[in-house]
Order: C-alpha cells, then structure tokens, then sequence
C-alpha cells in the first residue's frame, strides 16, 4: 500500500474505479433494502388479505385461527390507544426531564442525567419485559383485584412499560431541539422581564415545537413496533382492548402464533406484518414532513 | 389593589412555582425509575449467577441451567454481523460523504436509511424469514439472523461514521489530494485513520444493538439455546440458536423462570454499562483532544 504512488497511472485509474464502484454500491444498500422490504412485505403479506377479504381482515372482531376467522381490529385497537395513552404520559415527563438537563442543572449534573438516559435507551427490550411482568404487572394485578377483574396482563401494564421505553428516545431529541433554540431568544426574554419558567414555556418550546414534534412522532414508531416488552405484561388475548383488559398488540400478533402456524394461518401472520408495516411507513414519511419543514423554517 | 408592591420586592408567580415542581417531579421519577429497575434486576439476579451458570451448557438430567450456548450464539451474531455491515456501513457513508453529487440521490439514500432505522424489530424479522430463511433457503440458522442484523445496525454505522466522517477538516482533504494522491488513497490514508473513533464507537453501537435484539432473532435465528453449537464452523452457523436476550424471553416468558430471567439480565446490563463507557471513554478522548489543538 506504501508504494501506491508509484504504481503506473493506469493501474492507479483502474484501483480508483474499482473503488468508487464499491463505494456506490455500499450507498445504495439502504435503498436496495427498503425497496426489497417493501416488496416481500406486499408479496408475503397481500395474498393472506386478499383471500380473506380486505374488509374482513381490518375490520373483522373475531382472530380464530383454528375456526379460520380472521379479524385484526382489535390489534390494531389495542396497538392505536396503547400507543396512545404511552405519548400522552411520556410527553410531559420526557419534555420536563429535558428542560431540567437545559436550563435546570449544572454541566455535572446534567452529565450524570444524560448517562442515566443513555442507559435506560440501551437495556435490551426483553429485560423490559421481565421488569415489567415483575414490577408494573402487580400493582395493576392489585388494582384489578379490587375492581373484582380478573387478574391478567393488561392494556394499562404494557403502556406503562412503553412509556419507560419511549422515555430516552423523546428526553434525548427534545434536549437537541432545545439546546438548537438560538440563546439569544432566552436572554431577550429574559431582558424584557419575563421569569426563567416564563421565557422557557413562552419562548423556548414554541420555537423548539418541531424537534419535540418529531420526537413525539420518533416515539409513536418506537412504541407501536415494539414487540417483545409487551408481549410480556398485556396478557396477549385477541378481545377488543380496555383499559385492565389483556390485549394483543400488532407486533404480538405476529410473534406470539409464530412459531406454531402454517398454511394461511401464517400468511395471515405475514398479512398483520403488512398492516404494521404500512403504519409504520406513514409514521416515517410524517417524521420526514416535520422535519423538512422545521428545516426551512430555521 | 395591591399598588404598594416596591419593584425591588420579589413577585410570587405561582404558576412559575408549579412548573419547577412538575420538572423537579418528573426528573426524579425517571432517575428513580432508572435506580428501581438496576436494584431490582441486581437483586433478583446475582444470587443466580455463577461461574457454572455462565460456563456450562443447560444439562436436564442433572436439572442445572447455564447458558454457554446462548453466549457462543451472541458472539456469533456479533462477529458475523459486525464483519457485513461494518464494510458496507462505512462505504455507504464514504460514499455519501465523499463521492456522492447528485442532491436528489443523497437525499434518497438519506431518506431510506432513517426509514430503515424507523422499521420496527419484527418487521425485519418476517422479511429476514421470508427473504433469508425461505428464499435464499439458509434455513432458520444464525446466518440468517446476522444477515437481518446487518439489515438493523446499517442506519446506525452508516450515521455515526457519515457524522466522523464529516467532522475531519477538509483541508486533510485537499492537502493530500494537493500533493498528488488519488482520491482511494487519501481515503484510506488520511480520512479512515481520522475518522477511526467514530468508526470504532459505530461499532460498539451496533454490538449494544445486536445483543438487544429479540425479536426478529426469534423468528429467523431459533428460540432456544439448550445445545451447543456443533460440526465445523460452517455447520455451526447453519444452525439454529438463541442469543442471550432470546434466552432470556424464553425462559422468563415461556417458562415463568423469572430468576433465571434476572440473572441474564445482570449479564446483559454489564454488558450494556460497559459499552455506553466505552463510547464516552472515546468520545472524551476525542474531545480532549480537540480542545488541546
């Protein structure tokens, strides 16, 4: 390799063109994957809603797939509220642990919080789950005692969990938004007399609004594809969801009859696959919307 | 009403007083939250942990649990997984950084490579299964499941390595492209040896991803790991098996074995301790450094 520039020109030119070839090719791997993900995901999944009727399939009540029903409204219910209820409580508490580490704490204090939210982002999702099934599931098991329910994993269980998951991911875009927000906003704020809350609620997050947003959205995707966590505290029975009822979300109904289904029993598996997958492209496409505009904006 | 209020007198702002409240709250909930989970798993699980236990293969007719395989299954996955998406990783942000004109394609490349990063696990696990189990036919094996891995951990090398790869100077650039140097020359001369920090914490973040991931390993690389791997190296990657996190759901889900559940999971959180310090220890380092210049 040392003598490179003493090789002739032409194998030089001939090494260069290899090289950028290469190069392009390790580009356009992404690209080649989405495409290919897209197109198994309609060729495998497809077959399965046509057979059993589009309609049936979205809107249908009742998953037996012995009987060979096969209904995923309730997936998608359970999948849509439970989804919900995790960003309607993760919101408030992931944009106020961001004010903290932006304006609150000291540069030390504020390391030691970022290290703490790392963490949490990089604890594997089963490890989750086994937190979830040992610590949330009994008090909502508690709960449901006293509401005379039966004791099962439930909708409440599994948002809770999600909203531990979803925590770091909107901690961590939140505080870059913020951090984006030209200091000069804050000091002229602070110059006209506002209040430290005041300037921070009235100034800062209004301009900050579409790196939180898509923080929020980043969320949503994280929280509705998660699969593993929630299979392990909602209890995984195919009802229309409530609220300390178990449920099956989208990604359960897939992994959950995985491994013992066959014929269209998994086709209908690669079906919910697609339905999750076509969910998931609208979040990222959004994702992209909000930051195209956030962009030009600035 | 209250006129008599001196401009040097400190005015109540209740609402203000709400909100330090509400941030001091919910940043002790997740602090708390974050301590809870570490005592817990550390509690459950270190009286479970033994040398035995992470050395020996499970064996039934004594009725003694290890998970030897799982963490040859793991290795496996790294090594194989790192060893494809490495190389391409960084020649897909080489090639967006450095040779990429076209704006339209960039964004095209950029654009898929964040929607690969949105796409949850078990999506890439149906289309692994699908494309690598059933259409390449390599089986429900550990090939499979790198392969799917590499599909998972590409946005994060090419990103982390793209954001290196930016942050050297341009005048490396021009400097030994001044001096007469072809362009593959100064990249793996001049550019890779600068950027070899971020490429290395790219690395490490892609390990920390592949030892999390479950669920797509649960459907394109096997769900239990009660043997180990046999035959020749080729024969052992043909093979099914589950990596530590599979086995954990495996044994804490499937079989209500929650102890050994925990105790994977303290191997799992050292690991994930150890390699969130490695990346600050390398970025300190790279930090440090730039401010001595």
């Amino acid at each position: 390799m040392e003598h490179s520039i003493l090789r002739s020109a032409k194998t030089k030119s001939a090494v260069e063109h290899v090289m950028h070839m290469l190069f392009v090719v390790c580009g356009l791997i992404a690209v080649v994957a989405v495409l290919f993900i897209s197109i198994y995901m309609v060729a495998s999944g497809g077959p399965a809603i046509a057979k059993i009727g589009v309609w049936e399939f979205l809107f249908g009540q009742i998953w037996n797939p012995e009987a060979g029903t096969f209904g995923i409204l309730p997936f998608i219910l359970s999948s849509i509220v439970a989804t919900a209820l995790a960003i309607f409580i993760a919101v408030p508490i992931g944009l106020g642990a961001a004010i903290f580490l932006t304006h609150i704490a000291d540069k030390k204090t504020g390391g030691v919080f970022l290290f703490i939210v790392e963490l949490l982002a990089s604890i594997p999702s089963v490890v989750y789950g086994l937190l979830g099934a040992m610590l949330v599931a009994p008090m909502i098991f508690k709960l449901q005692n006293m509401l005379s329910l039966s004791q099962s994993g439930s909708l409440l269980s599994a948002s809770i969990v999600l909203v531990i998951m979803i925590l770091p991911t909107i901690i961590s875009v939140s505080v870059s938004s913020i951090q984006s927000v030209p200091k000069a906003y804050n000091d002229a704020s602070l110059a006209l007399g506002a209040s430290k809350m005041q300037s921070i609620f009235k100034v800062i997050l209004p301009a900050a609004k579409s790196g939180i947003a898509a923080g929020i959205v980043l969320g949503v995707g994280r929280a509705i594809g998660e699969t593993m966590a929630v299979m392990m505290v909602a209890g995984n029975a195919a009802i229309m969801p409530s609220l300390l009822g178990p449920v099956r979300l989208l990604t359960v109904g897939i992994s959950l009859e995985w491994a013992y289904s066959s014929g269209l029993h998994r086709e209908a598996l690669y079906g919910i696959g697609l339905v999750l997958f076509v969910f998931i492209m609208i979040i990222n496409i959004l994702l992209s919307f909000i930051l195209k505009k956030g962009g030009k904006k600035s | 009403m209250n006129q008599k209020k001196s401009i040097t007198e400190k005015r109540r702002r209740p609402a203000d007083k709400a909100a330090y409240v509400c941030i001091f709250l919910f940043t002790f909930l997740v602090v708390a939250m974050v301590i809870l989970f570490v005592a817990c798993i550390l509690y459950k699980g270190l009286p479970g942990l033994s040398l035995d236990f992470l050395t020996t293969a499970p064996n039934p007719i004594e009725q003694t649990i290890g998970i030897l395989p799982s963490i040859i299954n793991t290795a496996y996955m790294i090594l194989l997984a790192i060893l494809i998406a490495v190389p391409i990783g960084v020649g897909g942000a080489i090639y967006l950084c450095e040779y990429a004109k076209n704006k339209r394609l960039i964004r095209i490349i950029e654009f898929t490579t964040e929607t690969l990063s949105g796409i949850p696990s078990i999506i890439f696990g149906v289309f692994g299964y699908v494309f690598f189990c059933t259409l390449l036919n390599l089986k429900v094996s550990l090939l499979s499941g790198a392969l799917t891995l590499t599909i998972i951990v590409l946005p994060t090398i090419v990103r982390t390595t793209g954001e290196a790869l930016k942050a050297v100077p341009a005048s490396y650039r021009e400097a030994a492209m001044g001096i007469g140097a072809t362009k593959w020359y100064m990249i793996h001369t001049v550019l890779l040896p600068s950027a070899s920090r971020g490429i290395i914490t790219a690395v490490i973040l892609a390990i920390g991803r592949i030892i999390g991931e479950s669920a797509a390993l649960l459907l394109v690389a096997g769900g239990s790991a009660m043997y180990m791997p046999r035959g020749n190296f080729f024969e052992q990657i043909m093979g099914s098996g589950a990596t530590l996190s599979v086995e954990l759901y495996r044994y804490a889900y499937s079989r209500g074995e929650n102890e050994i559940g925990f105790s994977i999971a303290v191997v799992l959180l050292v690991i994930s301790v150890l390699l969130n310090v490695a990346v600050k220890g390398i970025n300190k380092k790279l930090g440090g450094e730039k401010n001595g210049k």
